[in-house]
């Protein structure tokens, strides 16, 4: 109603981004391929259900008992094929498609609430506080990160899951699920250890930020340290950590897919799209279908996912827009 | 210059002791050892091997004795291969890694750096599209997918390569491309963007207006301020390219020092872990001290406090 009232009408940031990424082709496209994923993936496996009466990660091919059962090329009825169980592969990727676009949301979640407080802290310190906060970054960045989710998963797996993870577990996927809280022990590890860039990218903000007046009348009001980080210093810093975390999506999303490669992801039953392609690579010279359909699909939402991070990047900096 | 150098290499030594204790840290909260396996050992047996080891000691002792050690560049004996010393083991599975990974990163430089100058000098054309959604192409598939792909592809329909196992020229081809494709992706766009914001900079209209032709102003003013990027991702890209990469040496058999990697972290074979982390950080942080030196040969503005 405002908008009608009000004769010129100021375009905020975030208005204009929006505006300018809409008009980035390819950002679009990648809008356009983000959104039919997250929609089959999430309604897919119930449609399944409805028209072949079997839940998603079990639907028998017709193969008799006794029988040996072989994996079938892409056909009508199973339009990516079986896999070596004769499970319709399509089902399989969708459910797997579960895991891998919740490993890229929660452990960017988690590495964006990590690196942005680390971050922002070590720049609005400054001094000696910043210096050793950043140089424990650096050591952290000498350490592969896969030592660190190893340690991780072992530390807090199995018996030792924090309560909170199976209860997020059980609010996913129903009570009794041992397996799912592994991996969402999984996803909270690898947030754990993609937060170092992101640091560094605050940190830089906050330090070219934390001078301006603003935060000298916040400070002359009687607003707190915390409070003058988080709300005023991170609000404005916000487009470079979007499009950083943008980026970190895709990224998370193939460490998880290396993590399940390796066997240390994602396990039976339970699939994702690493997995799946991991299992495919076994019969790739037999079975090549079931690497294909799993690791196209992969690569499209991440070749999407890097295109609308480009187009983010364009967008929410302008001083790169002529570019 | 010469100070900043040294400066910077002495620096190295604590860096590394203390990449080295965190690692320790982390290797000793997580629960279990290396000899534990799926049976519980008797106690005597237990305290027996923990004695063997020296893991009876004192917390503080135990790390005082691994530091000197490591300050010694005496990484000591595997544990879970008794009868191989961690420097023989890195000394033995690293130049097969550095083989890889150095002709990855020459293909990659090659590829990347002409995709990414003709793409900026030829901005929003055919190609300048074509070659970016192909870089696009080449950071979103997965290498273990991109390799099989290849091998079943390559090896196995048209016979012109062999699948797996190092050995000559030929059983390098495949290995180089896939893990070069990520690495090639990324420097074409790194020195697409920077080329772009350098060819638009002062100094460029400065050489132009003086009058040097174009290929002068191209090459021996534009480039070197437009790969600084490029220069910046070289240090840790080579540096984790040559520690290994499990995938690559995965899919194609290769004896390198990532696939031990990982192994020595399953087993919990700490002597190993140590070294090869180790190892690997002091390699990051020559690179990146290299990489700083570079600057001030592509930038004269950049100066060594």
């Amino acid at each position: 109603m405002t908008e009608n009232t009000q004769p010129i009408q100021g375009t905020s940031l975030w208005k204009d981004a929006w505006k300018r990424l809409l008009k980035n082709k390819l950002a679009v496209f990648g809008l356009i391929v983000l959104g039919i994923m997250v929609i089959a993936v999430l309604i897919g496996p119930a449609i399944i259900r409805w028209t072949t009466g079997f839940t998603a990660d079990y639907i028998p091919s017709d193969v008799g008992i006794g029988e040996l059962v072989a994996s079938f090329p892409p056909s009508w009825q199973h339009p990516m094929g079986t896999d070596e169980a004769g499970r319709d592969l399509l089902a399989r990727v969708l459910q797997g498609g579960r895991i891998s676009l919740m490993v890229g949301i929660i452990s960017t979640i988690v590495s964006l609430i990590v690196g942005v407080s680390y971050g922002a802290i070590a720049g609005y310190m400054g001094g000696k506080i910043d210096n050793v906060m950043m140089r424990f970054v650096d050591i952290l960045y000498a350490i592969p990160y896969i030592l660190i989710v190893i340690v991780l998963l072992s530390v807090f797996g199995g018996p030792n899951t924090p309560d909170w993870i199976k209860w997020l577990a059980e609010l996913f996927g129903g009570a009794g699920n041992a397996g799912l809280s592994q991996i969402f022990l999984l996803f909270f590890a690898l947030g754990l250890v993609s937060w170092l860039t992101m640091a560094r990218v605050v940190r830089g903000q906050i330090l070219s930020l934390k001078n301006q007046e603003f935060v000298l009348a916040a400070r002359a009001t009687g607003v707190s340290t915390l409070g003058i980080i988080f709300r005023h210093l991170v609000p404005n810093a916000l487009g470079p950590v979007i499009v950083y975390a943008t980026l970190t999506v895709p990224s998370v999303m193939l460490s998880e897919a290396f993590l399940s490669f390796l066997g240390l992801g994602v396990q039976a039953p339970y699939a994702s799209w690493g997995s799946l392609a991991a299992d495919g690579i076994k019969n790739i010279a037999i079975y090549p279908w079931q690497l294909i359909f799993p690791g196209v699909t992969m690569a499209l939402t991440l070749f999407s996912l890097n295109f609308v991070g480009d187009g983010l990047r364009d967008a929410l900096d302008p001083q790169t827009r002529k570019f | 210059m010469l100070s900043f150098i040294i400066r910077r290499l002495l620096l190295v030594i604590p860096m590394a002791l203390l990449v080295v204790t965190v690692t320790w840290t982390l290797v000793r909260l997580a629960p279990g050892s290396f000899y534990s396996g799926e049976k519980t050992l008797p106690p005597a047996i237990e305290a027996n091997i923990k004695k063997k080891y020296g893991l009876d000691k004192h917390w503080l002792e135990q790390y005082g004795l691994m530091m000197l050690n490591i300050i010694r560049l005496d990484f000591g004996d595997s544990l879970k291969y008794p009868d191989r010393n961690v420097n023989q083991i890195i000394r033995d599975h690293f130049p097969y890694s550095a083989t890889v990974g150095i002709l990855a990163y020459l293909l990659a430089l090659a590829l990347g750096l002409t995709a990414g100058i003709v793409a900026a000098l030829k901005q929003n054309s055919a190609f300048d599209y074509g070659s970016m959604t192909f870089a696009m192409l080449g950071l979103s598939v997965p290498n273990f997918v991109l390799g099989p792909i290849l091998v079943s592809v390559f090896s196995l329909t048209l016979y012109m390569f062999p699948p797996a196992r190092f050995g000559g020229f030929m059983s390098l081809v495949l290995p180089v491309i896939t893990l070069s494709a990520i690495y090639m992706a990324y420097i074409a766009r790194l020195t697409r963007a920077g080329m772009l914001e350098v060819m638009r900079s002062d100094y460029i209209r400065t050489a132009r207006a003086k009058g040097l032709s174009e290929k002068t102003v191209l090459l021996k003013h534009g480039l070197r301020g437009g790969i600084i990027p490029v220069v910046s991702f070289t240090g840790p890209a080579l540096a984790s390219l040559l520690a290994g990469t499990v995938v690559v040496e995965k899919v194609f058999a290769i004896p390198g020092l990532g696939n031990i990697f990982i192994q020595s972290v399953l087993n919990r074979d700490e002597p190993l872990i140590l070294g090869i982390v180790a190892f690997l950080s002091i390699l990051i942080m020559l690179f990146n001290l290299a990489v700083d030196i570079s600057y001030g040969f592509l930038d004269p503005r950049i100066r060594y406090e």
